[in-house]
């Protein structure tokens, strides 16, 4: 679809190409959620992260996010690019972008994208400690 | 049948997948019973979902030889 862009990437996500596809001259406000990797859990210093996904259902299930966040909410574009592979503190692992006439409607798109990819699309994160590692969300 | 591994779930049972005969009619509640029994170390997982197809399965789902089963531990993506 035209007014969609999803991507799975082994390569640096790029904010301005995610941007770039949602701009449109009706539209009065491009909102971005960048994530970012995070230098710590639970005081633990983290050293780096490796994402791993079952890449067919992954593209599936963020093709599905984004169809509902289209019929959901009255917004014209979105892009969602997730990362593979190991990153560093402070490098990106997901980007969505969502553009809208009207800013509350990007806010509660682009919320409702990143809320529900945490807990539908089949990715997984594994944090490297200076002690060890772990996979987030897998044990109790 | 093959299955799908991934996550910790591949590393629990270290393949990328591993192929299972099922009888007829079983359904994802079964094979689920079918692979604990098989890797009790699946246990330490605090949940698992299955797929059929790349589409998240219900329980009462009834596998056919043909299909493409994974199972999908808790995702962490973002």
């Amino acid at each position: 679809m035209q007014n969609i862009d999803i991507a799975i990437s082994n390569k640096k996500l790029s904010v301005e190409d995610c941007s770039d596809f949602v701009k449109e001259p009706n539209c009065g406000a491009i909102n971005l959620f960048v994530g970012t990797v995070r230098n710590q859990t639970n005081k633990k210093e983290v050293t780096k992260l490796d994402f791993s996904s079952y890449e067919p259902m992954a593209l599936k299930e963020m093709q599905k996010i984004a169809e509902k966040a289209l019929d959901k909410f009255d917004i014209s574009k979105i892009a969602i690019h997730h990362f593979v592979g190991e990153l560093q503190i402070g490098e990106i692992p997901v980007i969505i972008a969502v553009s809208s006439a009207h800013r509350t409607a990007g806010f509660e798109a682009c919320q409702f994208a990143i809320d529900t990819l945490k807990e539908t699309v089949p990715i997984w994160k594994k944090e490297y400690f200076v002690d060890g590692s772990v996979w987030v969300n897998a044990t109790p | 049948m093959i299955i799908k591994l991934f996550g910790i779930v591949e590393e629990i049972i270290g393949e990328k997948e591993i192929r299972i005969s099922l009888k007829e009619n079983t359904s994802i509640l079964d094979l689920k019973a079918i692979l604990l029994e098989k890797y009790p170390n699946l246990k330490d997982i605090k949940a698992f979902a299955f797929a059929i197809n790349e589409t998240y399965a219900t329980d009462n789902e009834i596998l056919k030889e043909t299909d493409i089963v994974a199972i999908i531990p808790p995702v962490s993506g973002g």
